[in-house]
């Protein structure tokens, strides 16, 4: 690292600490919540998420299929690999900063064999070699710690994001090796070209989130925050509390009247295990 | 300045959602349950049986509807409590619900599913299953087993079941796509749907979605 980015470290951490606060702070109760809780400010993000969707579809999806059709995919998978490397350098200090020193070291010897032996992260031989890929960021980092997701924030251009991840994003930025390139014109053109490599992956992915949701919006808002939970706890978070007790209930009940399949709603009165009459209207 | 509209890696995962929704439906498989059988016992059973079946026929792979209806309905739904799964992403507006809307539900959203990932199933190959160290307690009778969907060269993906215990059978009834619940994720939008007006708002939304699908398929590319 070089001497500027030193000098900016306690800023930063200052910085940090205050958002952990924020956001600490703001969300007590959130993760997990109803879509009110999670998201109050869903009028603001449907409009950031409406303006990112349009520039999405004039300028971002038609240069990345533009980039899948006139880039062959041997070459493209080179790209994705350069980059891929790049990020597992901040991936392993963010192990480190997640007290995972063994996920650490054999993020780091990714990066050593793939520079090396994959010809400058052209290929990743590690992942050949069953060396396991993890991604991970300073939001990650976070919520390991602690801190919780926090409300909703659909940050333009960049998209699904929450008052812990976005100012975590800043922090991913700042220790983005990618800003170490000395030529303006050569960095510039490398953040685009990984922001191309990004979005032309995600084309398939794109068009299962328009055929499965009836609302995008939400559908990408609520998959968003699971997947981030999933993240933070690397694939095995503590099982989210789901609420079944009602439909449990209502399958007693309903099993209950005389063995009709569980289909039925029971229109007749229920016998003994419902004196309250008609199943299933007590409450709503 | 950084990316136009990229969600980088967060969000990569939707890239791979498609297949692993897809495969993860369909993995929810085949022939009669041995009585004894241990949940994770059946989902590794049922996953290799799926993988080998798409891979030993071509038309299934290419998507003919006819076939997949043949696989979802003749091997993976004997496993499935797909009514438990239906009524937890409609939420508890299903108790207001008649048997008629109920099933019309249950339809609306096996067809929604089996629309919108049944494009995923070209991409089946060379996968294989490795099942996670799966934890019970002997009287559970629910539980979650957890998997991972390995391919030389990629990233595992990871796809874990929520299954419950019926009479003698596990059934599934959830599905974890990389991390991403799938009756979680439909719950806020089907209520979203019901809440002007009611169920048959949310029956009316769905038919509309689904004739969206069959003409033309969606807004796809």
């Amino acid at each position: 690292m070089s001497g500027r980015t030193k000098r900016r470290l306690p800023r930063l951490l200052a910085a940090l600490a205050a958002a952990a606060t924020i956001a600490g702070c703001a969300t007590t109760g959130a993760e997990g919540g109803t879509a009110a809780t999670r998201d109050p400010l869903e009028p603001m993000n449907r409009a950031v998420y409406e303006f990112n969707d349009a520039f999405d579809r004039a300028i971002a999806k038609p240069t990345a299929q533009a980039y899948e059709k006139v880039v062959p995919a041997f070459l493209r998978d080179m790209v994705g690999n350069a980059f891929g490397n790049v990020r597992d350098v901040w991936t392993a200090v963010n192990q480190l900063l997640q007290g995972k020193p063994g996920h650490a070291a054999s993020d780091a010897w990714r990066v050593a064999i793939n520079t090396t032996f994959g010809l400058a992260g052209l290929l990743d031989v590690a992942s050949e070699a069953g060396i396991e890929k993890h991604n991970e960021d300073f939001g990650q980092t976070l919520g390991r710690w602690g801190v919780p997701a926090g409300p909703y924030i659909v940050l333009p251009f960049l998209g699904p994001s929450s008052l812990r991840d976005a100012p975590a994003r800043g922090v991913d930025l700042w220790a983005d090796p990618l800003r170490t390139i000395d030529s303006h014109g050569q960095r510039n053109n490398a953040f685009l070209l990984r922001a191309i490599d990004d979005r032309q992956r995600l084309l398939d992915a794109e068009r299962v989130v328009s055929e499965a949701a009836l609302d995008r919006y939400s559908f990408i808002r609520d998959s968003w925050f699971q997947l981030r939970r999933n993240q933070v706890y690397d694939g095995s978070p503590p099982a989210a509390e789901e609420d079944t007790e009602w439909l449990d209930e209502l399958e007693r009940q309903e099993s209950g009247t005389g063995g009709a399949a569980p289909a039925a709603p029971a229109p007749a009165p229920a016998p003994a295990n419902t004196p309250s009459g008609a199943p299933g209207n007590e409450r709503r | 300045m950084k990316q136009p509209y990229s969600y980088s890696p967060h969000s990569r995962f939707f890239a791979r959602f498609a297949l692993w929704l897809l495969a993860a439906c369909t993995l929810l498989v085949v022939s009669p349950v041995r009585a004894a059988e241990a949940p994770n016992e059946m989902i590794q059973r049922l996953s290799e049986e799926v993988l080998q079946r798409i891979n030993a026929d071509p038309a299934l792979k290419a998507g003919d509807p006819r076939r997949i209806d043949q696989l979802v309905d003749g091997i993976v739904m004997p496993h499935v409590d797909f009514q438990r799964m239906t009524a937890l992403a409609v939420g508890r507006s299903w108790r207001d619900a008649t048997p008629e809307q109920r099933q019309r539900l249950m339809d609306l959203f096996r067809t929604l599913l089996i629309r919108t990932y049944s494009g995923a199933l070209s991409q089946v190959g060379d996968q294989k299953v490795q099942m996670k160290p799966f934890r019970a307690n002997a009287g559970d009778t629910d539980v979650i087993v957890r998997s991972e969907v390995v391919q030389p060269g990629r990233e595992p993906a990871q796809l874990d079941y929520r299954l419950r215990k019926v009479g003698d059978a596990w059934k599934i009834y959830d599905v974890n796509v990389l991390g991403v619940w799938l009756v979680e994720t439909y719950r806020t939008q089907f209520a979203q749907e019901a809440s002007g007006g009611g169920v048959d708002a949310l029956i009316r939304s769905l038919q509309q979605k689904n004739e969206q699908l069959a003409s033309g398929n969606g807004k796809a590319n």
